[in-house]
């Protein structure tokens, strides 16, 4: 490939949690000497974890979206609103602007959460050399941007403390909204899981 | 760029080397100019970067994160008005109606990622950086600098300033909202957090010196 030597060619480790260099002692419960974490040459089973966080994940991400997250009650009048139907609303009545936001952060990033690990999983799996540069951008921009998800999650919460008129009007959180916080934190997890050497590792290599 | 390390025996391994945390291209460490980014040659990850903010800069931005996030805490954050009613939503106000309206999974969500994890973020970074001013280790720096780092991608305040901003014009499509103080402490927060998003903190580790708890 290139002569740029990687760590696991010259038998050192770098600690994660404290960036010391350490020597791979090739021992399953090898700790770093300096802040005691345990030190693996890449994440154990970043494959097969990442993989099953991602589809729980998506498990989650249907009902987000298929069930209304919020209930605004005005004047005896009952709206139901799911994650598009409300950003559609903010188009409409409000701020364009907001709308595009919102939609980037609720439809748009988790979407390309669950295609971007996809696709750096299976690439990683069968060994591609593919594009190993953009894939790393890739996976950063992901664990980037993951967390402004939670947007909407916010906006209920803040919603719902905000319009209690009682009778006359009033925001209540629906089970979507349970369900989108769920799968933004496991997606979250799932993109911390996933170990981005394994973009640069080639064909036969394992955990 | 950096000259990779060539022939080097990993008998000792002396942190005077870079490992890319995205790809385990090893580099030779070097000092950084004044600005300076460091990134991998290989895969264009970020390797390190020069450290405009000292100990002490640092040390005012957590004290001033502290203030803030107090200020965010007890000022309402939103107020609403119809027919002469004034309600206010404050952070707490948000999760505990979430809890009772059968949401407790965001209640919780919320409660860690705007509060008890922002707290022990900066409590932890206050307590180091107090003691990193005298260039000396924290009691129990150890377990500190790791939670730190297990902690870090889990706090969103910067995510509800944007929150509140949509929830300000959405109840506005019907009602007559105002922002209160509260949103702008939010403000100033985020924008410590941003300034503080370039640190890396594992810093600390080279910077202090190892002294028996
Ligand atoms: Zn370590
Ligand atoms: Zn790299």
């Amino acid at each position: 490939m290139s002569e740029l030597p990687r760590a696991s060619d010259l038998g050192l480790i770098g600690c994660h949690v404290c960036r010391m260099v350490c020597r791979d002692v090739k021992a399953p419960d090898a700790a770093c000497p300096r802040c005691g974490s345990p030190l693996h040459k890449r994440k154990s089973g970043s494959y097969t974890r990442t993989w099953a966080l991602l589809i729980a994940a998506f498990m989650f991400y249907l009902p987000a979206n298929i069930l209304p997250i919020m209930r605004t009650v005005s004047l005896g009048d009952v709206d139901d609103n799911t994650i598009l139907s409300g950003i559609i609303e903010l188009w409409v009545k409000g701020s364009p602007d907001l709308a595009v936001i919102v939609f980037t952060a609720s439809i748009v990033v988790p979407v390309l959460k669950f295609f971007a690990l996809g696709l750096l999983l299976i690439s990683s799996q069968r060994g591609s050399q593919w594009a190993q540069r953009q894939r790393g951008k890739l996976y950063r921009l992901v664990e980037f941007i993951g967390y402004w998800s939670m947007l909407d999650v916010f906006v209920v919460a803040l919603l719902t403390a905000l319009v209690q008129f009682g009778f006359f009007s009033q925001v209540e959180p629906l089970p979507g909204v349970v369900f989108f916080g769920l799968t933004v934190v496991i997606t979250m997890i799932a993109s911390m899981t996933f170990d981005p050497r394994l973009i640069w590792d080639g064909r036969d290599s394992d955990d | 760029m950096t000259m990779p390390s060539q022939g080097l025996k990993p008998a000792l391994a002396p942190p005077t080397l870079w490992i890319c945390e995205h790809c385990d291209t090893v580099y030779r460490r070097r000092k950084l100019a004044r600005g300076e980014v460091a990134r991998c040659v290989r895969c264009d990850a970020l390797l390190a970067r020069h450290h405009s903010i000292g100990v002490r800069g640092m040390f005012v931005l957590v004290i001033t994160a502290m203030i803030a996030f107090v200020q965010a805490n007890i000022w309402p954050i939103v107020t609403l008005g119809l027919n002469g009613h004034q309600i206010s939503a404050t952070l707490w106000g948000c999760i505990m109606i979430m809890w009772r309206e059968h949401a407790q999974v965001v209640a919780v969500i919320a409660a860690l990622t705007l509060f008890f994890l922002p707290i022990v973020k900066m409590g932890f970074l206050f307590w180091i950086l107090a003691y990193a001013r005298q260039r000396r280790r924290a009691p129990g720096f150890r377990w500190i600098m790791v939670t730190l780092y297990r902690v870090g991608p889990w706090t969103m305040s910067e995510v509800f300033v944007l929150g509140a901003l949509v929830a300000i014009v959405k109840a506005h499509m019907y009602f007559e909202v105002q922002a209160n103080p509260g949103i702008f402490a939010y403000g100033v927060l985020m924008l410590i957090i941003t300034a503080f998003s370039s640190i890396d903190v594992r810093r600390f580790w080279d910077l202090t010196e190892e002294t028996p708890a």
